[in-house]
Order: C-alpha cells, then structure tokens, then sequence
C-alpha cells in the first residue's frame, strides 16, 4: 500500500499545511510593515490572558463549531454546502419569530423552542438545494450559493418592511421580551468577590455547540444513518447497490446540515444582540468552510479548529484596535487557510507519502 | 416611462451589463475547459483595486489597466496551480481565492492609503473616459433613432465596447478555430484530447490564463470606468451573478450577452426604483434584487429547458498508466 500511516494523515498534513499558510500570514503582516511576532503577542494577550477575552473568543467559536459541523456533515455525504450563511439567516429568522410571537415563562424552555425553530428553519432552506441536487441534477454548489444571496434579500425585506418596530431607524426586530434573555458566562460563573467574563458575548449555547459536536460524532460513526452517509460520501454506485435511496440521503444530510448551520443563531442573535438584525451571520457560515477542512470533517477536529478561529477572530479584533492591522487580516488567513488545507491539500501530501514509502522500503 | 427614461435605463442597462459580460465569458472559457470557477468574484476584486490603485498613483488608466489584469491573473494561477497541477478541489479553491481577494484588498488599500480600505477618487487621466462615436452630435436631432444613436450606443468608455466585442469573439474562437475545438473538448472528454496527443494541462492553463484577463478586464472597468476608484467589497456579488448568467446562458457566448443585458436591465430598474407600483401590490426592491438568483435556480432546476454544464467540468485530469 502507498499510504501514509493514520497519525501522519490526521496530524502531520493539516498540522504543515497550517504552517505554511502561517508562514504566508505573517509574510502579509511584513508585507504591510508590522511586525509578526509583536502582532501574535498582542493578539494572544486580548483573547486569551484575560477571561473577558477568553468570552469574545468562546463566543466566535460557538458560531463556527456550527457552521463548521454543517460543513463538515455535508462533507461526508460529499456534498459540498457553501449555504451555511444563508441557512444561519433564515435560522436566525425562527429564532426571531420564536422568540418575539410566544410568550415564554422561561429562558431554558425558550431555548429548547428557539433551537427547535432555529434547526426547522435553516434545515427548511436547504431543502431546496437538497431536492435539486437529488430530484433534477443541479449542483449543489451553484444552487446553495443563489440561495445565500435569496436569503440575503428575503431577510432585508422582512426587517425593513414587516418586522421593523414602527419609529425605528435600522433594518431590526424588537428587542426580545426579558423571559427570552440567556445567561452569559458573566452571570454563571462570576462570584462576588470576582467577576469573570466581564461584558462579553459568550453565553450558555456554547455549551449547546459542544453537545452538537457530541451528536455528530454519534450520529456519524455510531448510527445506522450515518453509515449510510458515509457509503454515500464514499462510492455514490456501491451506496446504490447496498440499497441505500441517494436522494433520501442527499435531503437528509442537507436537512441536518442546514439545521447546523440554523442553530448558530441562536448564539449570535437570541445570545448576544437579543434581537435580529441585518447581516447578524457576518460570514460565519463561509468560515464553517474553513473550520470543516481543518478539522477533517471530525467533530472534535472541527471543535478545536473553531477554538483556532475563535481566538484569530478575537484576536484580529484586538489588532484592529490597536495596531493599523485591519481586521480583514483574518480573512486573508481564513482564505489561506481554505487554500492550503482544503485545495493545494496535495501539494504537502503527495511530498508525504513519497517521502514514508521512501522510508518503508528502506525498513 | 416616456421614452427619454426608458432610453437611460437601457443606458444604465448597458453599463451595468458590462463588468457581469467580462467576467460571465470568461468563467466560459474557464468552465468550457473543465474547471469551475467560483473565483470570478474574487479575480474581478482584486483586478479591481489594482487597476484603480496603479492608476491613482500614476495618473494613467492603462498602466492602472495592466496591473489590475496582472493581479487578476496571478490569482488565476493560484487556482491553475490547485486544481490543475495538485489536483484540488477546484470549488474550494475558488472560496479560498474570493476571500484571499476580499482580504488583500482592503489590508493593501489601508497600507497604501490609509483611507479606510479605499483607493483616492481618480480623475483626468486615471480614469476611462465616455467616447463620442462619429456622427453622435450631429444625429442627435434626429427622432427617435438620433437619440438612440448618441445615448445608448455612443458614449461608452473603451472597455464597454471592448466587452461587447467579446461576444462574437469568444464565439469565433469557441467553434471556428483548432484551438477552441479542443478547448471544449476537454471539458467534455479530456482522455480522448489526451489520446490525441494534446496535452490536457496545457490547454487548462491557457483556458484559466484568458478567464484571468477577461475577470481583470471587468474589475478594471469596475474601478475605473463605472466608477472612479476602488471601495471595500465593490464588486457586490456581482462574479456570482456572472456565474448565474453564464448557467443561465447554458454556458454558450450569444446567450451570455442576451443573460448579462437581462440581469443589468434588472440591476439598473432596481437602482432607479426603489419599490415599483403595480397597482394591485408593489414589488419590493429586494425581490429586483433577488430576481438573477431566482432565476438560475428555476434554470437549473431544469423546469424552463435543462442546463447541462461541460461533462469533465470539476475533475481534476488524471492521465491513465
């Protein structure tokens, strides 16, 4: 066999195509004439030293362990779900209407109907997509990315036109009433005598996140479906042979992908802006896309490739903030990112395997 | 409408139509030779800046024209070098491409000119300017036709002209010469081009190579003859609505033209209406906005005649041993 041993694909190949597009992140920052190094303490310092930063951080993170599980589910079934951000704003649409229209007595019942209405929402705009590419043929790719901008255009219609409060300026809902407000990590885990996470957005759905990463990982290596997904991602023919409906598959996996990327709502609007607002995804769904490479599609890989994200969000922040880096620093190394480890993947693999095989015949 | 709004809105059509036909033929050549594209976005951006960058600092279009075209094409190399010679995943390293773009932009707009991710406003010599066709002024009088004439088809910058001689350009090329032969060849059947003794990766490249200068040609226009220098984001999804048009016009150079003029007709009503009045219920501008996406997806989905796309399109070439 001309492969590599499991560690090395797991591990190595990700681990030096993080590297290089670090490598090339910190040749832009050059580039523009800072300096790399003092820029990587400062950012480390605003998202990690402090708990406040570590709040900003697990609350950007929260946004893509979704994103990034929808991406990552579509992945298995080898479909490509470029959606997510569109799928996370009709999400954030159910939430809304959940949140404003039902009188909840509660939060945590107001968060089991939210997330209810979240997943049914995004879940319902991949279900075009899915039946497209299942039923006619039309690719995926092409259909989830028309659907970003349909999203897009439906969500400024109805917060301009239907659910603006009469009086107000911006394109929002109301504020959510009280009973729907959810506990941030300032009111868990503060004491008296020390407060933590002092004014920042992370709240209780990151735990909400981590117990979806569980689900997946369940869902995907330990169910019946889940296998089915995988034969289907593997070999469409020999997924038919077995039995296994593509089209029943296709609109499954889409369904529990866009439910994915509808849940990240929660954290953005019902978490942090207690109301919906216009462009609330701000681009999470695509840097599911990224998260989902790096993480190889695994749950937990994809939970600490959102932790990686969490922080470069935070940390980007800070660096706009202080420096004349702006934050569109993190998109370069979100695109770099996408490049090494999703598409130049063999530029570092086939050097690799060459390179083992070399050794085993040597052994 | 009388007939001197109608006679600017076909104007603004013509205006609008333009980058979305630039970068519509060129995902052509680009997915005619079997490599997705969604990178158009990207390539048009970073075009874009460069073109309006290179142009504010050296008062001079053309120069600002090369480096836009150049930056164009060295992203087109990235994608090549992806998803020809390493054989990636050609859609991913189109998302990567469109951020990369996205990203850079703004950083090197910041560095250079510290204005907040955009260029200076060009003028004189830094931008395209409108050109009077012979005969313009002096037909003018005459009704109807005179107008037409010296409104709608004179006073165009070069490039607009340019894009609209793409078209039967890119025709005579696709199905009238050797090399668009085997260009469409293979992206429908690249082992038998292989077998023919013409080398697959060669013809890719050449193909992305043209798709780079047609997307820097639209983003140059962009920047510097719709409007007068770069802003954060300018090209406004307009790669993806040249994607839309180019599916819409099943991936065929007339059809391309007739798709680019139908959604700029509906980008320029939308900019001149906000909601249109249809007396029994008013379409919201939203829904103008949504019209090209909504209609790709009626076309793929294959209800109004099927779109078939090239059949090796979005496979990386893997000679046989």
């Amino acid at each position: 066999m001309d492969k590599m041993p499991g560690w090395a694909d797991a591990l190595l190949v990700p681990l030096i195509s993080l590297l290089l597009a670090a490598i090339l992140s910190a040749l832009v920052i050059i580039g523009i004439g800072e300096d790399p190094i003092a820029a990587f303490k400062l950012m480390v310092d605003g998202a990690l030293m402090r708990s406040s930063g570590w709040g900003y951080t697990l609350y950007y993170a929260t946004n893509f362990i979704f994103t990034g599980l929808a991406v990552a589910v579509a992945f298995h079934a080898r479909l490509f779900n470029i959606g997510g951000e569109g799928q996370a704003m009709i999400g954030g649409l159910g939430v809304a209407l959940c949140c404003l229209f039902i009188p909840w007595p509660n939060w945590y019942i107001a968060l089991i109907g939210a997330t209810a209405s979240a997943a049914i929402f995004g879940a319902l705009w991949a279900l075009i997509p899915a039946y497209l590419q299942a039923k006619r043929g039309s690719h995926i790719v092409i259909t989830t990315i028309m659907f970003n901008f349909i999203a897009a255009a439906l969500l400024n219609y109805i917060l301009v036109s239907i659910l603006r409060p009469p009086g107000a300026m911006d394109p929002a809902t109301a504020r959510f009433p009280k009973p729907t407000h959810l506990p941030t990590f300032q009111d868990m885990f503060s004491t008296a005598a020390e407060p933590m996470f002092r004014g920042s957005p992370a709240n209780v759905t990151f735990f909400i996140a981590l117990a979806a990463c569980l689900l997946v990982w369940v869902l995907i290596w330990r169910t019946r479906l889940g296998y089915e997904i995988r034969a289907f991602g593997e070999s469409q023919s020999a997924a038919r042979y077995a039995g296994i409906s593509p089209v029943r598959i296709t609109v499954i996996t889409m369904l529990i992908s866009g439910g994915l990327a509808g849940l990240m709502a929660l954290n953005t609007t019902m978490g942090e802006a207690e109301r919906l607002v216009m462009n609330a995804t701000e681009g999470a769904g695509f840097i599911g896309i990224a998260v989902a490479l790096m993480g190889r599609s695994h749950p937990l890989g994809v939970l600490l490739a959102a932790l990686l994200f969490g922080f470069l969000y935070q940390g980007g922040a800070e660096l706009a903030l202080w420096t004349n880096i702006p934050r569109e620093l993190i998109v370069v190394i979100q695109a770099l990112v996408i490049l090494f480890t999703g598409a130049l993947d063999n530029m570092v693999r086939m050097p690799l395997e060459k390179l083992f095989l070399a050794r085993r015949r040597k052994a | 409408m009388d007939f001197a709004t109608l006679l600017q809105v076909l104007d603004s059509t013509v205006r609008l139509a333009t980058p979305l036909l630039l970068a519509c033929l060129a995902g052509l050549f680009s997915e005619r030779s079997g490599i997705f594209d969604i990178g158009l976005e990207g390539k048009m951006l970073a075009a874009a800046f460069f073109s309006a960058a290179v142009a504010s600092i050296t008062g001079d279009v053309w120069i600002g024209l090369v480096a836009g075209v150049l930056a164009s094409l060295a992203l087109s190399i990235v994608h090549g070098l992806a998803s020809i010679t390493f054989r990636g995943n050609q859609l991913i390293s189109g998302v990567a491409i469109n951020f990369l773009a996205a990203g850079l932009t703004v950083l090197i707009a910041q560095d250079w000119f510290s204005q907040g991710g955009r260029t200076p406003s060009l003028i004189g010599q830094g931008r395209f300017e409108a050109i009077t066709l012979p005969g313009a002024d002096a037909l003018s009088g005459v009704p109807i036709l005179g107008p037409i004439y010296a409104e709608l088809i004179s006073g165009h910058s070069i490039l607009v002209y340019v894009a609209f001689a793409m078209v039967p350009l890119t025709w005579w090329v696709l199905y009238r010469t050797r090399f668009g032969l085997r260009l469409r060849a293979v992206g429908e059947a690249p082992e038998a081009v292989d077998t023919a003794g013409v080398s697959v990766i060669g013809l890719r490249y050449a193909a992305i190579g043209i798709c780079g200068v047609l997307c820097g040609l639209a983003g140059a226009y962009l920047a510097t003859g719709l409007q007068a220098g770069f802003v954060k984001d300018m090209t406004a999804g307009r790669g993806y609505i040249a994607l839309a048009a180019l599916i819409f016009a099943k991936w065929r150079p007339w059809y391309a033209l007739y798709a680019c003029l139908l959604f700029g007709l509906l980008q320029a009503v939308a900019l001149r209406y906000q909601n249109i009045d249809l007396g029994a219920f008013t379409v919201p501008v939203q829904f103008m906005d949504a019209l090209p996406y909504i209609l790709t997806v009626v076309i793929l989905a294959g209800f109004v005649g099927k779109a078939i796309p090239p059949r090796a399109g979005g496979e990386p070439y893997v000679k046989e041993r």
